[in-house]
């Protein structure tokens, strides 16, 4: 039924991170998040086993036109180790939920990730110089013996091979009571807020002990919660501005202008219910899983179980679009509740421009939909993809009835293969899907034409 | 998925309509095999939410929004279930079960089967109790009697349809699972700790407990008793034990009071004292003499 789209990423090409085929992992392994950084120039991913990998693109070389735009991995480091609270007796997941970069402001880049409990601030910079002609010490660094130095000299810089130092700068730690679930830098540069399941607090990037909360939606009795935070964000150009979405599915938008604890929203966005649809199971599939901003900041996009939606933030009554991103899995959903994937969070993505969204299902498929042209595309990130320039074919569910060749039938997806991250570089048609252990990065092969 | 149990109809002494009968009683009992599956839907799904909110990983807090969830759920199959009287007509079957105080031990044999099943796989085996169990379209006519004792715990389909759905949600009691050491432990609790625990409290008290479920979920989100020591038990004697205890809630959540107290709490509801229903159930014989080495240390001997 669907050819590639032309005005989307046609004729992908792959570029996969992984090349041992079937490398058993660990569960520590797992992909947590992806996230590029504000050029793109710089791909995180983040792992159960609470470690960083950036991968730093390329740049356009003359000498190897294949090689440019491919990215390689910059730097590994070990982000968070679990722990134990002792008050509560339990452990502490290391696994990275979040990481969010920072605007570049210098020659360093700057990134937050976090776990459940602890937001961490790291420096990722690079050093190819160094300095030699010391004084004082000789080039291993053991002090000289004094009696043989007879003249001054001033140390001069050196080139030397490529380092990149990744340092720990802030540790934002003993803020949050419940699993941090969302980080988000504020259009300011200086602030950034980090949300749990029932708490948002506010951070200055500088200041690590000392938190304001903004939102508490705790009850004072627990024994009448029924409703908690699933994902926040700042807008990206209002720095008053934030949003956060509950398992109700409701969003919340806030001022911080008006009242140092935004309980009370600003706006409430909310679909009314089908009746038609209902089920004991209607509360758990609308609960929003990803909610994320327009680039323009003019549009909201967020992420149930079955759909992903666009909102209006002018609009707050009902959603400006609806995509169903698997509705064949309706008929489905008390097995997925028995085998608990109805709980999956699945995460959302603009591309830069607005007019497509993306986001991930099962089977390790991951759908692309075009606002403007309301197409849309199921792609599979798999090793058979995985092949240097290998084109990406379209996918297609059958639910019975005619079946084409190459389909797959709901029954035969694999619901152990979800693409719960994805991420879409900041301007050009470049996306990062995790899958489980596996990283793959697809580009336009348009855009890598017109580079070549 | 559902076994083909015997069709009971709503009014009618239960005559099975013969084939080709007349119309007038076809539509009725269409509906009724509607509403029953509807039930035994209904049953499943409330059996496997609250599975779903005791089986917890031991070491890592678990996840806030998934047990909200579950509990939204459980709490709305309740507030269906009671507007539409199976629930009050549960609870009252419930408490005269517990009056007659006559099934504790295949109760307890059957609990131990059920939950061995539950320990071995989450996720396949979950539902295998639940179709023998299911109640089977409006139990309203349904006799209150505890029957076959001697058939053991797979046979709970011949317990009195009404009792299996009570007490089931208590048989999956939800134990404080982050509280306790390891699986063992806690899948004996489960043994020992009388599922069938009733209450005589009306359907308003019902609500307002099942909120009470909650608390004890969420609740140990805020504090959590220590981590495992020499006497684990210990730390829960000393939580809240009240007459609640018995309450079909708190066996739903299991939180408040020491399930190894169980066996001794479970004797005390049935007034049938004596361990020897339960000296077939080493589970209970065990946890029994850990009460005992308890009290000798309160006591102080």
């Amino acid at each position: 039924m669907l050819n590639p789209i032309q005005v989307l990423c046609s004729d992908i090409t792959s570029l996969s991170l992984e090349p041992e085929p079937f490398a058993s992992y660990t569960e520590a392994d797992i992909i947590s998040t992806v996230e590029f950084n504000h050029t793109g120039e710089l791909l995180a991913t983040g792992d159960k086993g609470g470690r960083v990998v950036i991968f730093q693109r390329e740049p356009e070389g003359k000498t190897e036109p294949f090689s440019q735009g491919e990215y390689n991995v910059y730097n590994t480091f070990q982000s968070h180790e679990p722990e134990f609270d002792y008050l509560k007796s339990l452990e502490i997941e290391e696994k990275i939920n979040k990481i969010r970069w920072l605007p570049q402001q210098n020659a360093a880049h700057f990134l937050l990730s976090t776990n459940d409990k602890t937001v961490k601030l790291w420096k990722v910079s690079e050093r190819d110089k160094r300095p030699e002609g010391y004084n004082l010490k000789d080039e291993e660094g053991r002090m000289k013996n004094l009696s043989t130095v007879t003249s001054l000299q001033v140390p001069v810089l050196k080139p030397m091979d490529l380092m990149v130092e990744v340092s720990p700068r802030r540790v934002f730690a003993n803020a949050h009571t419940y699993h941090v679930n969302s980080i988000s830098v504020n259009s300011d540069h200086e602030t950034y807020m980090s949300a749990d399941d029932l708490r948002i607090n506010l951070w200055h990037l500088g200041i690590t002990n000392r938190s304001f909360n903004i939102v508490d939606i705790k009850p004072v009795n627990m024994e009448d919660l029924t409703e908690v935070i699933t994902a926040a964000e700042f807008h990206p150009h209002h720095c008053n501005l934030l949003v956060y979405s509950s398992s109700k599915g409701t969003l919340r938008l806030c001022d911080m202008r008006e009242a140092a604890l935004c309980d009370k929203h600003s706006k409430l966005f909310e679909e009314p219910e089908d009746p038609s649809n209902r089920s004991f199971f209607s509360e758990i599939i609308s609960s929003v899983s990803d909610v994320k901003f327009s680039h323009s900041g003019r549009y909201l996009l967020t992420r149930d179980y079955l759909t992903a939606k666009v909102w209006d933030l002018n609009m707050e009554n009902k959603p400006l679009e609806i995509y169903q991103v698997h509705e064949y899995l309706r008929s489905k959903l008390c097995s997925l509740y028995e085998n608990d994937c109805i709980f999956d969070k699945f995460e959302c993505v603009w591309n830069g421009s607005d007019s497509v969204i993306m986001t991930g299902a099962y089977n390790n498929f991951f759908r692309m939909f075009d606002r403007n042209t309301n197409r849309d595309v199921t792609l599979e990130a798999s090793r058979e993809s995985s092949k240097p320039r290998a084109v990406l074919k379209p996918r297609r569910v059958c639910q019975g009835g005619k079946r084409r060749k190459d389909d797959i039938s709901v029954d035969s997806l694999d619901f152990t293969k979800k693409i719960l991250h994805t991420a879409w570089h900041p301007t050009e048609n470049i996306i990062a899907i995790a899958a489980t252990n596996n990283l793959y990065i697809f580009q336009d092969k348009l855009n890598q034409e017109m580079h070549g | 998925m559902f076994p083909k149990g015997t069709k009971r109809k709503f009014s009618d002494s239960g005559d099975e309509p013969a084939a080709g009968g007349e119309d007038v009683n076809q539509p009725s009992s269409v509906a009724v095999r509607m509403l029953s599956s509807y039930s035994l839907q209904r049953q499943s799904l409330l059996d496997m939410s609250l599975i779903k909110l005791q089986l917890c990983h031991m070491l890592v807090e678990p996840n806030l929004c998934r047990s909200v969830l579950i509990a939204n759920t459980v709490r709305q199959i309740q507030e269906e279930m009671t507007q539409d009287g199976t629930w009050q007509i549960m609870t009252q079957a419930l408490s005269a079960a517990n009056a007659a105080a006559q099934c504790s031990a295949d109760r307890l044999v059957a609990t131990e089967v059920l939950c061995r099943q539950t320990e071995a796989t989450q996720g396949e085996q979950v539902l295998k109790p639940f179709p023998a169990v299911g109640s089977e379209g409006c139990p309203a006519e349904e006799e209150v009697v505890v029957e076959e004792e001697g058939e053991g715990g797979v046979t709970m389909s011949t317990v009195s349809p009404q009792a299996p759905t009570s007490y089931l949600p208590g048989t999956f009691g939800m134990d404080p699972c982050w509280e306790e050491e390891n699986g063992e432990d806690e899948e004996e609790d489960e043994d020992s700790e009388e599922c069938g625990s009733g209450s005589e409290e009306g359907d308003s008290d019902r609500l307002v407990e099942d909120s009470r479920t909650a608390e004890q979920v969420f609740g140990t989100f805020e504090i959590k008793n220590p981590a495992p020591s020499p006497d684990p038990a210990l730390e829960e004697l000393f939580s809240d034990v009240d007459a609640s205890y018995y309450d079909l809630d708190t066996v739903l959540t299991g939180m408040q009071s020491a399930p190894k107290m169980g066996p001794y709490d479970l004797l005390e509801s049935l007034s049938s004292h004596g361990p020897s229903p339960l000296s077939s159930s080493t589970s209970c014989r065990s946890d029994l003499n850990e009460l005992d080495h308890i009290m000798e240390i309160i006591v102080g001997s």
